[in-house]
């Protein structure tokens, strides 16, 4: 009986890690961001000022927010369609078939390349594609950060969607297939409107993931301290400048980027726990 | 006059309906053909341009100085040296990770097993998810904050090892608990009713018959951190030489892609090493989704 007793006190105290852990990150980011905030309060988050010259410091997260944010969000825009596509097509057109276990397969290698390599594959071939199209003369910015950020949440969003899409009952398409619908109109009918939540949750995970990816976007979106003014300004994102940075920096400026670190760490919080309330909602 | 219009108009509308659902169909397999293709695309330029540079000196010798690479690209060779300090680099951190992780993780799991539907499980349980879903990069923070400046006093391969230790942990955690979900809890009762200890429960039956859960979920949580570029550049730093000191700074696959990336006279090495990587992160996910697939 005692060994049984020591047992649940060891699990219990490896419950403890967690806690700890969370509460710890919390802790440590707020205190090495407290420099910043006390010196420019709400200017931090507002200013769009960076100058880490020594005498004349001055630091605004507004452009790097303002980075993120477009990125993200146009990269969420190009997934929907194809996110979408690929789910329908994994999960209702050839389910339980060779094509959609080959497609899905290649959809999990797609999650598996590490975020360096679509960088590298973003500059030596996103880029000069995009150059050849005549779009940019440069090929960095806001555009081909957020399709690369595009092509890696895919996965995040297709293989979450198609779970969803497969598991509405067979019953209610086929009453809907008994009055003459068509395929496409099962679809938008009665499949979409019963998966509609955890599409909608799916997208919202896959757009948390993209708020925090770093070395792709920090080799793609050019690093200008500049509020993004078009699809094709350059930019620069809150994970991105941190990674550019952190290696000169110290002292307020080291304060500056760990503030932005507990920054891109609540947001990217408070939209995981969106998705995961609509998620909990569902099931 | 009506009555003899309507059903033409229907099957004129049946019609423009069916050909609505045939393009419909096309443009999903259109669609779904271009969103698959980047893999392909990025596995074809790894492969084409990285083949030529691996060979033996790839995995046995140390990065090349710039200089070295200079010379070498200069007259037209092909860049000396290997990335073995990378990949052992990488082979240390990994393994310190696990080692932290992995353990904790199970017991963790475990636990969440044992008290499902109370609320501090609960609570422990979307804690453990909100860390699945923090940037990597803000765990790169935490560990320099926490290692960097206050255990080691410097870059070094343990701080990196305990932002992807934190990164591991939820993974773990998660697959631990499915899949001691998926055990038929009468395995478990025949073990008590035997008066086995509950210790030995858990290593002698519920490890056990969860093995092939256990280690896929590991083996998945470890592929994904392989990869890992930005934790480790705030924290591990790199280092040319081979290093097995985990207090000082190491290298890594990753970090060494990103120096020959900056590094105009290496870029050549780029392709070769992420051809590696890439191929290290591939099996452990192949060989995860076998062991996966036989239970």
């Amino acid at each position: 009986m005692k060994s049984d007793t020591i047992t649940k006190y060891v699990l219990l105290l490896s419950s403890l890690v967690i806690l700890l852990v969370s509460a710890g990150m919390i802790f440590s980011l707020l205190g090495d961001a407290i420099p910043v905030f006390e010196k420019f309060g709400w200017r931090f988050i507002i200013s769009t000022d960076w100058n880490p010259t020594e005498g004349r410091e001055s630091y605004g997260a507004l452009p790097f927010i303002a980075g993120t944010l477009s990125t993200s969000l146009l990269a969420l825009i190009i997934c929907l369609p194809m996110a979408f596509s690929t789910a329908l097509f994994i999960a209702e057109y050839f389910k339980k078939s060779s094509f959609s276990t080959v497609l899905s397969s290649m959809v999990d290698l797609l999650a598996g390349v590490p975020s360096i390599v679509y960088g590298l594959w973003g500059f030596y071939t996103l880029r000069p594609f995009i150059v050849s199209l005549g779009l940019d003369s440069q090929g960095y910015g806001i555009f081909t950060s957020g399709l690369i950020l595009a092509i890696m949440i895919i996965p995040y969003a297709t293989s979450l969607s198609a779970e969803i899409i497969a598991m509405v009952p067979n019953e209610l398409k086929e009453a809907a297939y008994a009055l003459g619908a068509t395929r496409m109109e099962v679809i938008f009918n009665v499949i979409l409107p019963n998966a509609r939540s955890g599409i909608i949750a799916s997208f919202i995970l896959a757009f948390g993931r993209a708020l925090g990816e770093t070395m792709a976007v920090t080799m793609l979106i050019g690093n200008a301290n500049i509020i993004p003014t078009g699809l094709f300004s350059t930019g620069n994102s809150m994970a991105s400048v941190i990674a550019n940075q952190f290696g000169e920096a110290d002292g307020l400026k080291m304060s500056a980027l760990i503030a932005i670190g507990l920054l891109l760490f609540v947001i990217t919080g408070i939209v995981n726990a969106i998705g995961k309330l609509v998620i909990k909602k569902l099931s | 006059m009506e009555n003899i219009n309507t059903p033409i108009e229907l099957t004129k509308n049946s019609a423009f309906r069916a050909l609505k659902d045939k393009a419909f169909l096309w443009g999903v397999i259109i669609v779904s053909i271009i969103t698959i293709s980047p893999i392909v695309l990025i596995i074809g330029k790894l492969v084409w341009k990285g083949v030529s540079q691996i060979n033996l000196s790839f995995f046995t010798e140390i990065t090349p100085s710039t200089f070295e690479a200079m010379t070498a690209v200069a007259s037209g060779e092909v860049i000396p040296g290997g990335i073995v300090n990378g990949i052992l680099g990488t082979f240390l951190i990994v393994f310190l990770s696990a080692i932290i992780a992995i353990p904790v993780g199970i017991l963790i799991g475990l636990f969440l097993f044992e008290n499902q539907g109370k609320r501090y499980a609960n609570l422990i349980r979307s804690l453990s998810d909100i860390l699945q879903g923090v940037p990597s990069i803000v765990l790169g923070l935490i560990a320099y904050l926490w290692v960097v400046k206050n255990v080691t006093q410097g870059y070094s391969a343990l701080a990196g090892s305990v932002a992807l230790a934190i990164m591991m942990l939820p993974l773990i955690i998660r697959s631990t608990e499915e899949t001691m979900k998926m055990i038929p809890g009468t395995l478990k009762e025949a073990g008590l009713a035997l008066g086995v200890p509950y210790y030995k429960v858990i290593l002698k039956v519920l490890i056990p018959s969860g093995i092939s859960g256990l280690s896929t979920g590991i083996l998945l949580a470890i592929s994904r951190i392989l990869g890992e570029t930005a934790p480790l550049m705030l924290t591990t730093l790199g280092n040319p030489m081979i290093n097995w000191d985990v207090t000082a700074p190491t290298s890594a696959v990753p970090l060494l892609i990103w120096d020959f990336y900056n590094d105009p006279n290496m870029v050549d090495l780029i392709w070769s090493s992420s051809l590696f990587l890439m191929g290290f992160v591939l099996t452990l996910n192949i060989i995860s989704k076998r062991i996966a697939a036989k239970q």
